[in-house]
């Protein structure tokens, strides 16, 4: 609760700095206006901001870093032969962790008074009975060592707590007396204003690095655990994907990679040429009343969430594929080629149809760009209408075209949901489409779902495969968007 | 310099080759153009002149059909080619354009190479035999277009890589190489600097030999320089339309009169 307290507290002084700011630069110029250099609100934000952020700042920083050094003085009190075998230190700090809770909800609940919360021996008195009256169950008798170290633990923590409240409210106090005293009719209060606005886009920037950032560092750091325990040369060459808990696992990327980039193919032989003229039309041909309507339509199915798009595949794509190659003589062909519903074909179709409205719509901006000026010049040279898309607009707007396509194949590449439902789970190199083949995508859900020991290479591999997958899209990224932009100059 | 051109414009005109009645444009329900009635005589240039907004452009646009593009442009009157009405229903308006060239205000090269820009009209429309046939159609082009010797070593450089001068040259030449008879010009020379446009007006001057060229300018001076018949527009209307030197010297509307005194504009 002193938390929630403390920042209502604050921004109860920033109102009022607000307020008091404002008016002592009003005071300040007379009562007149037009004597300010800024606008009177914006010395009332001066004022506010200064008391609010630097003690935000600082709370906010506190409430990270305590923790950690409690649990670093704390854990010191915990002796070597205290920890099981085969245990961890980290373990035997929850049990300090939620021993120290329950002794909290004890006090709250009035079970045990403050003192007895700081003064109980563990030999003396049931705690653990005590404990689990309150709703705190523990695993097995606390231990002197443990109490003792919980007892620590608790007054740690509100001596830091209370030395957070004591700094951050000076912090405020601080802040806005500084402000406050400066808030003048000299005073730049815009331009400092203006400068808190840009800290708070900077601020929104770097988190977004940021957390890319940590994602990928957090993939490195597991990869490197599992390149630890398995050799990289079988899974960066290897020929097989056969994962047991025996511990001789086969963990090779290649058959994935195959299925992977042959789904994607597909999905991409699909999208781009339907993609691509659905653009051609709706830009080049259609009249604007049509456009209108059938635009947003088509940009629809971009909102189907995969999922559907999965259910489609399984229950309807499927089957229909399978009603054409398979079912030997019933079949629509009469073959039987294909034996269930989840195939590359179902998946790469489906795949595809998903990337229609994200070519098309990609296309249709960059053909819109081409200017208009080439088109009348080819006009003018008594050119027709497809000669002029084909041999001006099209080349013109080419690069483009195929940035668009880069970045439909990364996310094909990256897409799971349809894969997972639609191609089936057997990983191998083939080249029949009507067979069921796995990707990337699918193992790493599987790898990761159910029951998982996370020191094992079986589910360690997921990172490894991530981090492929992550470079992969990555490089198809940076190069769409390089001939995004390199054609985008053109004509600028 | 007034005496220079009036030495240059002293060549003999041709025929008569478009005529122009009673044209009235529409964009969707605002007039543009007012009952226009204009003559175009072979091997001559033509000049439109006017404040912006007049309806110089658009009545320039009227000649190849380019208006048809735009959806809510709508043209009556009769525009005869040659005593052929162009907006009859058997006329092909990509024939048309084959026939009637443009040139427009920016130079817009296409994004190929310059040899590629220049052949690109006679390979739509099959004017060459063979490679070498071919070749030789884009050199007489870009000799025409007075750039040949600014780019012969280099013609499958981008056109767009020109200096702006030189690609409204190049655009010149483009629209030269599909041998049209009549040659329309949309202000070819407000995107560019003096020099430029003394090359691109001498050039034109030059094409009078064997198109009839209509030149669209917002510069009286260029009037003045390259023109032999000149057409001053006015709020859609053509107020008065004759021989260069007298339009400028004796023009007999006061409207035109206030025009090229600087009065109105």
């Amino acid at each position: 609760m002193p938390l929630t307290w403390l920042i209502l507290f604050l921004f109860a002084l920033a109102a009022l700095g607000f307020i008091a700011g404002r008016v002592r630069a009003v005071n300040s110029a007379g009562g007149d206006v037009r004597e300010l250099h800024s606008l009177p609100n914006y010395y009332g934000w001066n004022v506010a901001l200064t008391a609010l952020v630097p003690a935000l700042a600082v709370l906010v920083v506190w409430l990270f870093v305590q923790p950690l050094m409690i649990e670093r003085s704390v854990s010191g009190m915990i002796p070597e032969e205290l920890i099981p075998e085969g245990s961890q230190r980290s373990l035997v700090m929850s049990d300090v962790r939620r021993v120290a809770h329950g002794l909290d909800m004890a006090v709250r609940q009035g079970a045990l008074s403050e003192d007895d919360a700081s003064d109980i021996r563990a030999g003396f008195t049931d705690l653990r009975g005590r404990l689990a009256d309150v709703g705190v169950a523990l695993g097995s008798d606390v231990r002197p060592e443990v109490l003792s170290a919980a007892q620590r633990y608790r007054q740690l923590n509100a001596t830091g707590t209370l030395w957070q409240s004591i700094i951050v409210a000076a912090l405020a106090l601080g802040g806005l007396t500084l402000a406050y005293t400066r808030t003048h009719k000299g005073f730049r209060a815009r331009n400092v204003v203006e400068r808190a606005i840009l800290a708070l886009l900077i601020l929104a920037a770097s988190i977004a690095v940021l957390t890319t950032l940590g994602i990928v560092l957090s993939m490195l750091f597991e990869t490197r655990n599992f390149f630890g325990l398995h050799s990289w040369s079988d899974f960066f060459f290897g020929t097989t994907w056969a994962p047991n808990f025996r511990g001789d696992s086969e963990l090779s990327i290649l058959p994935l990679l195959w299925g992977t980039l042959y789904i994607s193919f597909i999905a991409l032989a699909v999208a781009v040429p339907v993609g691509l003229f659905a653009a051609i039309y709706l830009s080049e041909y259609a009249s604007a009343a049509l456009r209108s309507f059938a635009k947003p339509l088509l940009e629809i199915l971009a909102g189907i969430p995969t999922i559907v798009y999965g259910m489609f595949a399984l229950l309807t794509v499927g089957p229909m594929l399978v009603n054409f190659f398979g079912r030997g003589p019933d079949g629509v062909l009469g073959v039987d080629w294909m034996s269930g519903a989840t195939s590359v074909l179902t998946a790469g179709v489906v795949m595809g149809i998903m990337l229609i409205p994200f070519v098309s719509s990609l296309s249709d901006d960059i053909i819109n760009s081409v200017p208009q000026s080439l088109r009348d010049g080819s006009y003018g040279l008594g050119a027709t209408q497809s000669e002029t898309v084909r041999q001006v607009v099209l080349p013109a707007a080419l690069p483009g075209i195929v940035g668009a396509v880069l970045l439909a194949a990364s996310r094909a590449i990256g897409e799971t949901m349809i894969v997972v439902m639609g191609a089936g789970a057997i990983a191998k190199f083939s080249l029949n489409p009507l067979e069921s083949m796995t990707t990337i995508t699918t193992r790493i859900v599987s790898q990761l779902t159910g029951d998982t020991d996370f020191a094992s290479p079986e589910t360690l591999v997921a990172f490894a495969l991530g981090l492929t997958l992550f470079v992969l899209t990555l490089g198809l990224n940076i190069l769409a968007l390089y001939i995004v932009r390199k054609y985008r100059e053109q004509y600028e | 310099m007034k005496d220079m051109s009036q030495i240059a414009n002293a060549v003999e005109t041709g025929t008569n080759k478009i005529s122009a009645r009673d044209v009235n444009v529409f964009y969707g329900d605002s007039q543009a153009i007012k009952g226009v009635d204009v003559e175009i005589s072979n091997n001559t240039v033509t000049a439109f002149i006017g404040p912006s907004g007049c309806g110089k452009s658009t009545f320039l646009r009227c000649l190849n059909r380019m208006n048809d593009t735009i959806d809510i442009c709508r043209v009556t009157g009769t525009i005869r080619l040659d005593g052929e009405d162009i907006y009859d229903k058997r006329v092909d308006p990509v024939q048309l354009r084959a026939k009637v060239g443009m040139v427009f205000q920016k130079p817009n090269p296409f994004p190929k190479s310059i040899y590629d820009n220049v052949a690109y009209g006679p390979r739509i429309h099959g004017l060459a035999r063979s490679k070498s046939d071919l070749d030789e159609v884009v050199e007489r082009a870009l000799r025409r277009g007075a750039i040949w010797n600014e780019v012969k070593d280099r013609l499958y450089a981008p056109g767009t890589g020109l200096s702006g001068g030189q690609q409204q040259r190049l655009c010149i030449a483009r629209a030269v190489a599909t041998e049209p008879e009549v040659l329309l010009m949309d202000e070819p020379c407000s995107a560019l600097d003096p020099i430029a446009t003394a090359q691109v007006e001498e050039l034109i001057d030059e094409l009078r030999e064997n198109f009839a060229v209509v030149i669209v300018t917002h510069s009286m001076q260029q009037a003045a320089r390259v023109s032999q018949n000149t057409a001053f527009f006015h709020l859609g209307e053509l107020v008065e339309y004759g021989e260069t030197g007298q339009i400028f010297t004796n023009p007999q509307d006061p409207r035109t009169e206030s025009y090229i005194t600087g009065r109105i504009g």
